[in-house]
This record gives C-alpha cells, structure tokens and sequence, in this order.
C-alpha cells in the first residue's frame, strides 16, 4: 500500500488579542491508499483543524501535508484549486447550496473541473443513482431530510472522482438510524470507488463500525493510533479508554464498581479477553491449583472486526498469598489488573483501569 | 374647497404618473447597478473576504455612513448646482433622478452587503474545499445565495423611492408629488390630493407584489 495523506510534524496555532492558542501539536500520521482512518477526540481537540489542513483550508503554522505525493501545505492559488477538486469533503452541516437544486450541486464541482453539459448530465445520473436520490433531482435541499443531504453532499464529494475524501462530523447532525444509512454509503464508497476516507468524529462508534484505523487526539496532539482492533482492545491512553469503554461496556464505571465494591469485600481483578487460538479451561484450572474462589462479577466480551475481545471483571477469594499466586498463575495466560481496594482514594480512571 | 373638475385632472394626472414612473424606474436601474456593485465591493474588500482591502473598504464605509442620514429633501437641494450642469436644468424628472440614484444607490450598497454577509460560511467554505476560486466563490456562491434576501432588500429600497420621488417632484421633477402639492393642496382640492394618494398606494402596493413574485423565484427555502 502506499501513502495517501502524510502529517509530517503539523503544528497550528492561533493568535487571537494577543494569545496564543495551540491547535495542532506536532501531529504526525500517515493514511495508506484506500483505508478508512478515523480521527476521535472531544471538542476542542483539533480533529477538524487537522482534518482542515488536508484540503488546505487551514495551514500549518510549521510541518508539512501531503497527499498523493504533493504537498498541499505549500501549493497556491490555481495549483490549489486542481489540488482542491481531487479531495471530496463532506460537512457536518451538509453546506448544500440553498439556491440550487440537487442536480446543480451535484453539478457545481463538475463544472469547475470544466466538463461539457452532457458529461455533466451522465456524472450526475450516476451519482445519484449510486446515492439513491434519482427521484430528487430537481428537489431544493430545503425540501430535503437530513439523510438526504448528507447523501447529497457526499455524492457532490465524489463528483470529480477524487482520490481522497475528508468527513467533518458527517453523521454528527444525524438521528441514529440515519447514521447508519450514511455510514453504510460512505462503507460502499472505500469499497466500491476504493476512495481513501479520512474522518474525524467524536462519536467513537462511528470510528468502530466504520474506519480500519483510528488516532485519538487530544488538546491538539495525537495520544493513540493504531489499527481498531488494537485501539479498542487494549486502550492505553486514558482517553482512549473513557472513549471506548463508552461504546463497550464490559469495564465497570465508577458508580458500578461501588455497587461492587458494596457486595464483593474481596480483591478484583480484571482479566482482559480476547481471540486466542488455544481454548484451555484456564481460569478453573488457576482456582484449583491455588485453592481461590472465583466469582464473576462484571465483564463482556465484545466483536470487532471479526475477532473477538473484552474483559472479566473478577472477585478472588482466599488467602492474600494465594490470592496472590493466583493472579500469578493468570498471568501466564492473559492480561491481569488488579482494581485498588475499596478504601483507597483514587479517581474513577484509575480505580477501573489500574 | 374648490370643485374637482375631471377634465382638468386627470389629463394632468397621467403625465404626473408617467413623470413618477420615469424618476422611480430611471433611479432604481441606476442605483441598483451602481449600489449592488458598491455593496459587492464593499463585502469583497472587507477585513478577512476575498479581496480584502482596508483602505477601499475604509473610504466606502466612510461614505456610505456620511450620505445616508441626510435627509433626502437636504440631498436634492445641495445637488441643484450638479443637477444644472449636468442637464443644464434642474426641471423635468431626468434630473431629479441624480439625487434619487445617489441617495438609493448607498442604500443599496448597504442592503446588498448585509445580505452578502448573511450567506451561510459552510456554503462558501464548501466552494473553497470544491476547488473554486475566491471570485468564482463570490459569484457562484455568495450572490446567487443572496439573491433571494437581496430582491426583497431592493423592493423595499423601489419602495422608500417612490415616496423620495415625490420630493423630487416639488423640487421640479414633476409627478404625483408636484400635482399632489401644487394642483391639490395648494388650491384646496383634497379630491385630487385624495387621488394622488390612492395611486401612490397602488404604485407601492404593485412594487411590492413584483418584489415578493421574484424572490419567491429565487429563493428556495
């Protein structure tokens, strides 16, 4: 595969009434020719801005953009218009053009790319048929769904054939079912056209249904990257791990460990779960060998991308040496944390994860 | 109050329209041109727009802000002097319409240039990420998304015209003002004054319908 954007040490900052906002923060990343790659963060963590930088409508303060081996950081003026025509973008807010119909939007791109009207007519047929808006052509955006004009926006995107797509929050002003339609398109999208789709969203299930690799940016630097299954699987930054364990909820939250804790007086540990080739009975055979009870009392094990993973959420009891060699014992086989006692005076994040 | 006498009115009356008529049709063509180009220019070179230029953007606002709160009656007299060399006369309703297409057309620039403003940043950022140049984006995007809004913005200017051409009119521009004020009111003949009232109504009442049938056309929300 080869590269289709590079963020080679990109920082941006603001300056506004004489203070100086950092937006971007030595990002560097690199998105292979026809991956899906989600960028995720709160508000304020500068996904967009980085997003932005793609197609040029923000420019680095120092580091450089390239995408498809040019770098779109240093181009101007009519080199950046044709840079501009080979990246889609779609928007949160949809930005169809209020005075024009479907048909001319979809049109717009394909007429600064200079293509005859019968060109133009079939382009436009096409796309709409691949977005399944045929019967609204000649339908204003006003007259439209939401859903509808996100698909709209996205089949405009993709009039020039572009080689790469940028998706600002697509899906953020969407009901949940509509969500899922756009996402379901931009899949066949990567797919079918094999377009590289760069998206950045603070909806980390977007993230998991669709992209192949996720960043996790935070106050204007990337804090995790990686492929989804490793991200969601064994998430490092905190972060990271406040996002995932909001879409997969086999680790306890603060309030339901101290419903836990309430029940269970004995240690807890977690033991993480995933695909593992060999299926020995492990846990029953480390109670045994050790003389400890084991009793689940949280946990999930969750698909993603075909594989499984997750985590267990266990009370051992016994002797604190046995318990001790027990955790020992598991360790040989997966992952183990143990949570801090209940007394212990720690913050949410670290009583789950420590 | 003396008797209204038909013959003697109303053939009078039809020219006073056809004089009102020249001075609102002649000015509004006028200020329109002149005002949306000044209220493009004015968007343009705003801090931060495509073009943008703080000395032009300075001397326009400047100018604008300096003409528009004189009253028009004080415009179209200061302008007698202009109007005279320029037609050797400041009778008729051809001269009249130099005060009428100076006080619109910064009116205009100014209800153009609100209206530019208004367009939504998303559809404008949406032309730059497409690629389109920052003129292409003012003509393609900014004004045919204004367009709607500005057709209502200019109806009310073609209407705030005909009432200023009635002024114009006392000052020598003929029309429904001078027949109103020195055929009606000034031999007590409210019937004619009562007359000219009425078609005034019916002038701004047709101004506005043209108005409303247009941007209804081109606006689509």
């Amino acid at each position: 595969m080869s590269t289709a954007i590079a963020f080679e040490n990109v920082s941006k900052s603001f300056t506004s009434k004489g203070r100086t906002v950092d937006a971007l923060r030595d990002v560097s990343l690199t998105v292979e020719k026809g991956e899906i790659f989600g960028i995720v963060g709160f508000s304020g963590a500068g996904k967009s801005t980085l997003l932005r930088t793609v197609n040029a409508l923000e420019r680095p303060t120092s580091g450089r953009v390239v995408v498809d081996g040019r770098e779109i950081s240093a181009l101007q003026g009519r080199a950046l218009y044709a840079a501009r025509q080979r990246i889609g973008m779609v928007f949160q807010q949809f930005n169809l053009l209020e005075s024009r119909n479907v048909y001319k939007n979809i049109a717009y791109p394909l007429r600064l790319a200079g293509l005859s009207e019968a060109e133009t007519l079939d382009r436009v047929e096409e796309l709409l048929r691949f977005v399944g808006l045929t019967d609204k052509a000649l339908a204003y955006p006003s007259q439209l769904s939401g859903g509808q004009k996100q698909r709209v926006g996205i089949a405009r995107a993709l009039a020039t054939r572009p080689d790469v797509l940028i998706s600002d929050e697509a899906t953020s002003a969407l009901d949940p079912q509509t969500t899922g339609e756009v996402l379901a398109l931009l899949r066949r999208v990567n797919e079918e056209y094999g377009v590289t789709i760069l998206l950045v969203t603070h909806e980390i299930d977007v993230v998991r249904e669709l992209a192949h690799k996720v960043a996790v940016m935070e106050d204007g630097a990337v804090v995790e990257h990686g492929s989804i299954y490793d991200v969601f699987s064994s998430p490092r930054h905190p972060t990271t791990r406040r996002f995932v364990s909001s879409v997969l909820h086999h680790i306890p939250s603060a309030e339901a460990l101290a419903k836990i804790r309430a029940v269970h007086r004995g240690r807890l540990v977690q033991l993480h779960v995933e695909d593992r080739d060999t299926n020995h009975p492990f846990l029953s055979q480390v109670s045994r060998a050790h003389d400890v009870d084991v009793n689940v009392v949280f946990g999930g094990v969750d698909e993603l991308q075909g594989r499984l993973f997750g985590s267990l959420t266990v009370e051992l009891l016994g002797t604190d040496a046995a318990v001790d060699a027990a955790i020992a014992g598991l360790r040989e086989t997966t992952t183990v944390s143990e949570l801090p006692a209940p007394d212990a005076r720690t913050s949410e994040k670290e009583a789950v994860h420590a | 109050m003396r008797d209204f006498d038909p013959n003697a009115f109303f053939p009078r009356f039809w020219v006073a329209v056809g004089e009102t008529g020249i001075m609102v049709v002649v000015a509004f063509a006028g200020a329109a041109v002149i005002g949306v180009l000044l209220g493009l220019l004015l968007y343009a070179s705003r801090p931060g727009n495509l073009l943008q230029n703080r000395a032009i953007f300075a001397v326009l606002n400047l100018v604008i802000n300096v003409v528009r709160p004189i009253p028009f009656l004080i415009v179209a007299i200061a302008l007698i002097p202009l109007t005279r060399s320029l037609f050797g006369t400041g009778l008729g309703p051809l001269p009249q319409t130099i005060p009428l297409i100076i006080v619109a057309c910064v009116a205009i620039a100014r209800v153009s240039e609100s209206n530019l403003v208004a367009v939504s940043p998303g559809s404008i950022e949406a032309g730059a990420a497409m690629g389109a140049s920052p003129a292409r984006v003012l003509f393609t995007i900014v004004v045919p998304e204004a367009l709607g809004p500005l057709t209502l913005g200019l109806t009310y200017i073609l209407v705030a015209l005909v009432d200023a051409t009635a002024v114009a009119g006392v000052l020598g521009g003929g029309g429904l003002g001078s027949l109103a004020m020195n055929y009606g009111y000034q031999r007590f003949d409210w019937i004619s004054v009562g007359i000219v009232v009425l078609a005034l109504i019916v002038l701004v009442q047709l101004a506005q319908f043209l108005g409303n049938a247009v941007a209804r056309k081109v606006m689509h929300r």
